[in-house]
């Protein structure tokens, strides 16, 4: 039974390792500047992670199946692992410990390039809302400042989506309010994010971005899409019942097309 | 750690005997019968968790279908047997509530642990009984107040068993189940905690001053360390998730903003809170959180270890690797926390100084892992039940283990935050193998537990069989993650995840068979507790103290005996004069090693 259980682990690995190696179920192809780094970094995990595991499970099967032919030597004793605790301790620290290290250090230079540099100084700033169960998106006009935010005026009925205060607000009065993000190609945008009632989350994995929306805190993440068509922007922060169905579109635009559509939604709003 | 020999300073009559049934079977001060009741507890959490999980599993694979029964039990959750997405949330919440919470802390930790610690340190129970049978019905109580969630009008709550703020704190208007449903959650967790601090505290002063005399913290059995190191964790984890859940009641019901910060608007109209913070929940829970994966899964650490030695027949390679390990795992469990929040809008930088540690983590697991295996290295293994499940444990930690590598790293938890990665993790490591170690230990101790042996051969018919269909369970979970299947959807409409539902229905049907399999195990629990062989005092020839007394044990453990310790409990595989491979703790006899 001990060899019948080191080849259903030996089995179960090999099987389980297939599906990864083969590709075959894929994160949506990155289309961001930083995304490369992103998909490197995971690469270089899956394969230190991958190493890892179908070492430590053929050795627990090879192991496992000589088990029943291991027989005590002349004093009674059995064969002990050679090197005892102290190579594995060292093995531990050596082969997993500087491995996933190095990992982190690496990592953190993709983590880096997504959250430690500020957008560009001529970044296109673009706010985001979400709310149960939709995002908002809004550009800030031809001023280029977006009119403050009147949580008291916000309104689904009025579609007053951002609690916008034109009358009194001149920065708000040219600002454009869309369902989708729509972005021009190739272009760094800086996105503002704000929740109007509980967390949610912006996640584009076309994008390889994914930020959670806070209530009360002000964040933002900046990007540059590098291809052309439509993508699916999701919430992965529980939200409420129609969190599985909270979703936008992410609409990047050659520059000619972008500019033709904020003249199309600025005649509309 | 010290050497000194340890001489009970507790009186030698902690209780007397049960003098009527209620005493005996219900109020009872017997740390046995209360570890009976904590497993029985248990029990019925991971069977009501169980099918809750069934109900997801079919709904996700399948999401139109109509499930027979499920439109009585719940009209409006399921009109026409057709489970809603509010229902799916709620379920979702619940299973997992009752799973962290009533199964994975409970069982390998209050039941085993309160059965068998006292025992295992040569006491006649705990140094505080009344404070024992009060976290048991504390804990029943909790229990209780959660299972009422279904019953009220309001319903369960469907944030999720981390309650995330201000979905959590706002109240109904945040959707069904958040307001009386979300109080009841909170204020059955907030009583749970007080259960759980009355045991850790129990067990702490159980290890520290009722050994026996001999028995040094070196000759402790590694179970004893394994919970005594769960305690410790215990004793601060839960004392932050307590408090917490009182912010979150006092969020609803006395107009106070904890986690509620100004300017939120729900259905057009302006939330009437300001002032508090949302990442403040998230701090206080995954305090606790993070050392609660480690609460679930330590005392299975310690119970397979214990298993592996009795059937290898020898020492581990080093036990002092695998405790200065687990001590490092419980202490590194509290500077990892904020792995689960790199894309919260916390401090970008406090992500990479979470993951340093985090990665950091992989050390102590990769010793435990690598001592086990190179311990099996030359030995012969006894293959029977308690040892199928100790090395499916090795087999599934490993698994679970190294997806960590990924979400230690905040830029790539960029892509596998929150989806099916997570879950696919967390199952492995927290679920499976802890539940793994559950069911080594009940193979294991069930003989002392009951006097009664279980049926071996269906037992390795549940290994075999639950150990293929939790791979084929939650292995494929981590495929859905790479590929960024969002978690916690009631169903998939997104474009991208459409192609993936084949794998969730392969999913489902895995996870329907495995639980399936689960109604072996139980048949063989109950049959065995009233029709199973008489078991002898030692059935696997172990050497720790519990294979000392009769099965079951008498109401004062040593039958009113203060044992004496000569050993540690690693004394296998030597030459003794009566012929045995083995030298128990209580025997006088000089072991060739010294020890």
């Amino acid at each position: 039974m001990a060899r019948l259980l080191a080849v259903t682990i030996i089995v179960i690995a090999i099987v389980s390792a297939i599906p990864v190696i083969m590709h075959t179920w894929e994160a949506p192809a990155d289309i961001s500047t930083h995304g490369q780094m992103i998909d490197d970094q995971m690469a270089d995990t899956m394969i230190e992670a991958g190493i890892s595991f179908l070492a430590a499970q053929i050795l627990l099967a090879l192991f496992i199946w000589k088990s029943p032919s291991n027989k005590p030597g002349p004093e009674g004793k059995f064969k002990v692992f050679p090197g005892g605790a102290k190579g594995l301790i060292i093995a531990s620290i050596v082969l997993v410990g500087v491995e996933v290290l190095a990992l982190g250090a690496f990592g953190s230079k993709a983590w880096a390039r997504v959250y430690f540099t500020p957008p560009a100084a001529d970044s296109m700033p673009i706010q985001a809302q979400a709310g149960q169960f939709a995002f908002y998106f809004r550009y800030p006009g031809k001023d280029g400042k977006f009119g403050p935010i009147h949580p008291e005026l916000i309104s689904e009925a009025t579609q007053n989506l951002f609690g916008l205060d034109p009358e009194h607000d001149v920065e708000s009065r040219d600002d454009i309010v869309a369902a989708e993000l729509a972005i021009p190609v190739n272009k760094e945008i800086h996105l503002l994010m704000h929740a109007k009632d509980v967390s949610h989350s912006f996640y584009v994995p076309a994008l390889r971005i994914h930020q959670d929306f806070v209530p009360g805190l002000d964040l933002s993440v900046h990007f540059t899409a590098t291809k052309i068509g439509k993508y699916e922007i999701v919430c992965s922060q529980l939200c409420g019942l129609g969190h599985y169905n909270m979703r936008a579109y992410l609409e990047v635009m050659s520059p000619e097309d972008f500019d033709d559509w904020q003249k199309k939604q600025a005649a509309a709003q | 750690m010290h050497d000194k020999p340890a001489v009970s300073t507790a009186p030698a009559v902690v209780h007397g005997p049960p003098t009527t049934f209620i005493s005996k079977h219900v109020f009872s001060l017997d740390h046995k019968v209360i570890g009976k009741q904590y497993y029985a507890l248990a029990l019925a959490a991971v069977l009501t968790g169980m099918v809750l999980s069934w109900l997801m599993r079919i709904h996700l694979g399948w999401n139109d279908l109509a499930i027979p029964g499920l439109q009585a039990l719940s009209p409006n959750g399921a009109p026409s047997g057709v489970m809603t997405p509010e229902m799916y949330l709620r379920i979702m919440t619940m299973h997992a509530t009752f799973m962290v919470f009533f199964v994975l802390t409970t069982a390998p930790f209050a039941a085993f642990g309160n059965f068998f610690l006292p025992i295992q340190v040569g006491a006649e129970d705990m140094p505080f009984p009344h404070f024992n049978m009060m976290s048991f019905w504390t804990t029943f109580v909790a229990f209780c107040v959660l299972v009422t969630a279904f019953f009220t009008t309001d319903g369960p709550p469907l944030s999720g068993w981390t309650a995330y703020a201000p979905l959590s704190a706002i109240g109904k208007d945040t959707g069904p189940g958040q307001g009386t449903g979300q109080i009841i959650w909170a204020a059955a967790i907030g009583i749970f905690c007080i259960g759980q601090l009355l045991g850790a505290l129990n067990f702490i002063s159980t290890v520290l001053d009722m050994r026996c005399k001999g028995m040094t913290l070196k000759r402790l059995p590694v179970t004893a360390w394994a919970w005594f190191i769960t305690s410790c964790m215990g004793l601060t984890a839960f004392a932050v998730l307590m408090p917490a859940t009182i912010l979150l009641i006092l969020d609803h019901v006395a107009g106070t903003s904890f986690f509620i910060p100004s300017g939120l608007v729900i259905n057009d109209q302006l939330v009437p809170h300001s002032g508090g913070s949302t990442l403040l929940w998230q701090h206080l829970f995954w305090f606790f959180g993070h050392p609660e994966v480690y609460i679930a899964i330590v005392p299975g650490m310690g119970i397979i270890t214990h298993v592996l030695i009795t059937n290898m027949r020898r020492p581990m390679v080093s036990m002092k690797a695998i405790l200065y390990s687990m001590w490092a795992l419980a202490f590194l469990s509290y500077m990892v926390y904020g792995h689960h929040m790199f894309v919260s809008g916390m401090n970008p930088f406090s992500s990479l100084v979470f993951s340093f540690p985090t990665l950091m983590i992989t050390i102590p697991s990769t010793v435990l892992v690598l001592i086990w295996i190179g311990s099996l290295y030359g030995s012969r293994i006894r293959i029977n039940a308690a040892s199928l499940f100790a090395l499916g444990f090795i087999s599934m930690f490993v698994t679970g283990g190294v997806s960590g590598f990924f979400l230690a790293q905040p830029s790539i938890d960029i892509m596998l935050h929150a989806t099916y990665f997570v879950v696919g993790h967390f199952h492995m490591v927290m679920g499976v193998a802890a539940i793994f170690g559950i069911f080594s230990g009940t193979y294991f101790w069930f003989p002392k537990m009951t006097g009664r042996m279980m049926n071996e051969t269906l037992g390795k018919a549940h290994f075999w069989l639950t150990f293929v269909g939790t791979y084929c369970t939650f292995m494929p979970f981590h495929y859905l993650g790479w590929a960024a299947n969002v978690r916690r959807y009631s169903a998939f409409t997104d474009d991208y995840l459409k192609p993936l539902i084949p794998l969730h229905q392969f999913i489902t049907i895995a996870a329907l068979f495995t639980g399936a399999v689960q109604l072996t195990f139980l048949y063989n629990l109950v049959h065995s507790l009233f029709r199973g062989a008489p078991a002898p005092a030692n059935p696997w020839e172990g050497t720790s103290l519990e294979w000392t007394m009769p099965s079951p044990p008498p109401w004062n453990n040593f039958g009113g005996k203060d044992p004496v310790v000569y050993h540690d409990a690693d004394q296998y595989g030597v030459k003794t004069a009566s012929g045995a491979d083995y030298i128990m703790q209580d025997s006088p006899e000089p072991s060739p090693t010294g020890c």
